[in-house]
């Protein structure tokens, strides 16, 4: 039987429970369609001790459910970081880590292969079995190093010198490191940024703040860098409507952060269908990275006129060319000491128009790709919703009936 | 790419141990608490022994150690593409920071690799002077732990001046706004600050949560139109508790009283996919909604 480690080699694994676990929350352990109950032991296990005070568990006919609870108003960091802080690695790895960046304690320090490897001997001799680590391995370490930034490599002469990275005068940041390692994305570099200095200047917190973002991270990041090369990327995707995931090929143009739902969505251009159309965030995995697009230019500024028809992410179109809009407009009426309410539909309008229809009426139109994406903002109106109108009368007669539905529901 | 050791608490954990060995401090107590802090609630079980042992050729046996320096690494690429970003946000202003350390850097995004497409519109000010000075005063007064002379305007437009010791600063992501929260329970929209000083003045006691009061709204969820997932996901970062029963699936969602109003409209955004069925007085105002929208005669 193999034995549990705390630390985790494939992110992948983890990613899909950890949001399970907080969003769902009431799956028990029959329900997850994990090859085996150990495999999801271990990873439950795993979780709870990542997540800390953060996860608990319910005892039900089903038997345990583990969830994640938190107000994430209350939190200063997202406690979803800390999960990508528990990549695992070998004893080596970690040994030489630290004796390295001694060896190369200041930019100035510049040695070869040998004698970082001479050096390095020096500082196991006292331990009773010392690792051993020949040049080879010394070699792989710095030129990993290298390719992440933290280890300069320069000729001088026939001979190869490495040193530690020059970082330059760093200011003190750490206010605005709070601050954005919870609203920008890819947020958890700035976590990465804040476990180098002891804590401080922790007055943050947050309101509708979605967390769970948080654990796409590294996707997102394969997405920002494959838009910034403006490359073609392959990736898997997992469809709700199809259980298997599938490998795509696919531009990526923007993306789509909400704030009032919880998701994020990729904008790209698809060739197979010659479409551009919306993938969740963390329903992707292992983005490769392909060649530059010639195209990529030229799709962004189609998406940029499209975006003035998108309410949301939803294009609900056949093809790349298929313009057909819907018009939606409804009309509120309000009543003395209710102008908050044109407040609201000013700046909850997005692409919309605000007008004013009469003494106490108010109406807003817009021209969309997809008018069902409206709905849910045009039912937080209700009981000031005098008309409506959608020229997609599935949409319409649908609202219709769900209000009817909910006098039924609500006993009116 | 970012799901590397070198970031791992691990690393952080065995540096702090290092530094505590290198000042003479490391005790067994010591690093339980260098662990705990940096890692996870299991972690002491790994690196203690991974040290003692010599697996991890750190710490000698007689709690010494061969390195010669308080560990440190340097910035990595993506730490530096991604501060190079940020450098690009309207909010960076805010903050007065000296980028000039990224020199030529590419960032890892830029303002038009994404769009958040829900936020509303009349979020604060940031090109705004005034703001910018009231906000730095705020957060040099956080920092110093200073008492503040806050003079702003109510939604009334009534001009209204407090001395008061600032707390936190809340921002909410849907409305673009920063928010002061402040001893005796003061809450005041940044953005309505007309102008505010450090002044003289004690810290006052620490009254804990200031008197926020929760209330819990229990909504049954539909399985129709993947509602289940849509209404998990949104209200996601609120504390709660979900089941599965007989009748379907309950959600209890913990919110506090002052979001009461937004707590309705989120819940009749789902329309008849989520029913409020508990506790009456969250209902009531589901149905005072719904019988007012029944007399506008649209339906």
């Amino acid at each position: 039987m193999s034995q549990y480690k705390e630390s985790v080699k494939n992110y992948e694994k983890i990613r899909s429970f950890m949001r399970e676990f907080y969003v769902y929350g009431f799956k028990s352990r029959d329900e997850y369609n994990e090859k085996s109950a150990r495999s999801y032991d271990d990873v439950r296990r795993r979780i709870e001790s990542l997540m800390g005070e953060y996860t608990g568990f319910r005892r039900t006919p089903s038997g345990k459910n583990v969830f994640i609870s938190l107000d994430s108003r209350l939190s200063l960091h997202n406690p979803f970081y800390k999960t990508l802080k528990a990549g695992s690695f070998t004893d080596g790895d970690i040994t030489l880590h630290f004796i390295l960046f001694d060896i190369l304690h200041s930019p100035a320090v510049k040695l070869s292969l040998n004698e970082i490897t001479e050096e390095i001997d020096g500082y196991l001799k006292d331990f009773p079995e010392p690792l051993v680590f020949d040049e080879t391995t010394v070699r792989k370490k710095l030129d990993e190093y290298n390719r992440l930034g933290i280890i300069e490599k320069e000729k001088s002469g026939k001979r190869v010198l490495y040193s530690r990275k020059n970082d330059g005068e760093v200011p003190e940041m750490r206010a605005m490191l709070n601050f954005f390692s919870e609203t920008a994305p890819c947020g958890v570099i700035g976590s990465f940024l804040l476990d180098k200095w002891e804590k401080k200047d922790e007055f943050f917190n947050f309101k509708h703040h979605y967390i769970t973002s948080a654990v796409d991270s590294s996707v997102t990041a394969a997405l920002f860098t494959a838009m910034r090369n403006k490359s073609i990327i392959t990736v898997t995707n997992v469809s709700r409507r199809r259980a298997e995931a599938k490998r795509i090929r696919i531009i990526p143009l923007r993306l789509f952060i909400s704030v009032q739902n919880g998701r994020q969505h990729l904008l790209a251009y698809q060739a197979e269908y010659n479409i551009i159309k919306a993938f969740r965030v963390d329903h992707l995995s292992d983005v490769k990275e392909e060649m530059p697009s010639p195209r990529f230019d030229e799709l962004r500024e189609k998406l940029d006129e499209m975006q003035k028809r998108m309410w949301g992410v939803s294009l609900n179109r056949r093809g790349f060319d298929d313009n057909k809009l819907h018009h939606i407009e409804f009309t509120v009426k309000i009543e003395d000491g209710e102008e908050h309410i044109i407040s609201r539909l000013q700046r909850e309008k997005r692409i919309g128009f605000v007008d004013k229809t009469g003494e106490r009426t108010y109406r807003f139109t817009a021209d969309v790709y997809d008018s069902a994406e409206l709905i849910p903002w045009i039912r937080t109106f209700i009981c000031r919703i005098d008309s409506l109108y959608i020229s997609d009368k599935a949409t319409e007669n649908q609202f219709k009936e769900d209000i009817e539905e909910m006098f039924r529901m609500y006993n009116i | 790419m970012l799901f590397s050791e070198i970031y791992s608490a691990y690393y952080n954990a065995v540096a702090g141990i290092i530094s505590l060995v290198l000042d003479g401090r490391a005790d067994e107590k010591g690093i339980k608490e260098i662990v705990d802090e940096k890692a996870f609630s299991e972690s002491f079980l790994t690196v203690l022994p991974a040290l003692k042992s010599g697996r991890w050729q750190l710490i000698k046996p007689d709690m010494t150690t061969a390195l010669s320096r308080t560990p440190s690494m340097p910035l990595t690429n993506i730490e530096k593409a991604w501060l190079k970003a940020v450098s690009l946000d309207p909010r960076i202003r805010l903050f007065d920071i000296d980028f000039s350390f990224l020199g030529e850097t590419e960032p890892l995004f830029t303002p038009d690799d994404f769009v958040i497409y829900d936020k509303y519109s009349d979020g604060d000010d940031y090109e705004s002077e005034q703001y910018k000075a009231v906000f730095r005063t705020i957060l040099c007064a956080l920092k110093e732990e200073k008492m503040l002379l806050i003079e702003y305007e109510k939604v009334s437009g009534k001009r209204m001046t407090v001395r008061s010791f600032p707390k936190s600063l809340e921002y909410s992501e849907k409305d673009d706004k920063f928010r002061l929260a402040a001893s005796g329970g003061l809450y005041i929209n940044v953005g309505r600050i007309r102008s505010c000083k450090i002044t003289d003045g004690k810290k006052p006691e620490d009254t804990g949560n200031d008197n926020i009061r929760y209330k819990t709204v229990t909504l049954k969820v539909s399985e129709r139109r993947n509602t289940l997932e849509r209404c998990l996901l949104h209200f996601a970062h609120f504390e709660k508790t979900a089941e599965k029963t007989e009748e379907g699936y309950i959600l209890n969602i913990k919110y506090r009283t002052e979001d009461e109003t937004e707590m309705v409209m989120r819940v009749l955004s789902f329309g008849p996919l989520v029913e409020a069925v508990a506790p009456d007085s969250f209902r009531n105002l589901i149905i005072k909604r719904l019988k007012r929208q029944k007399s506008c005669g649209l339906f």
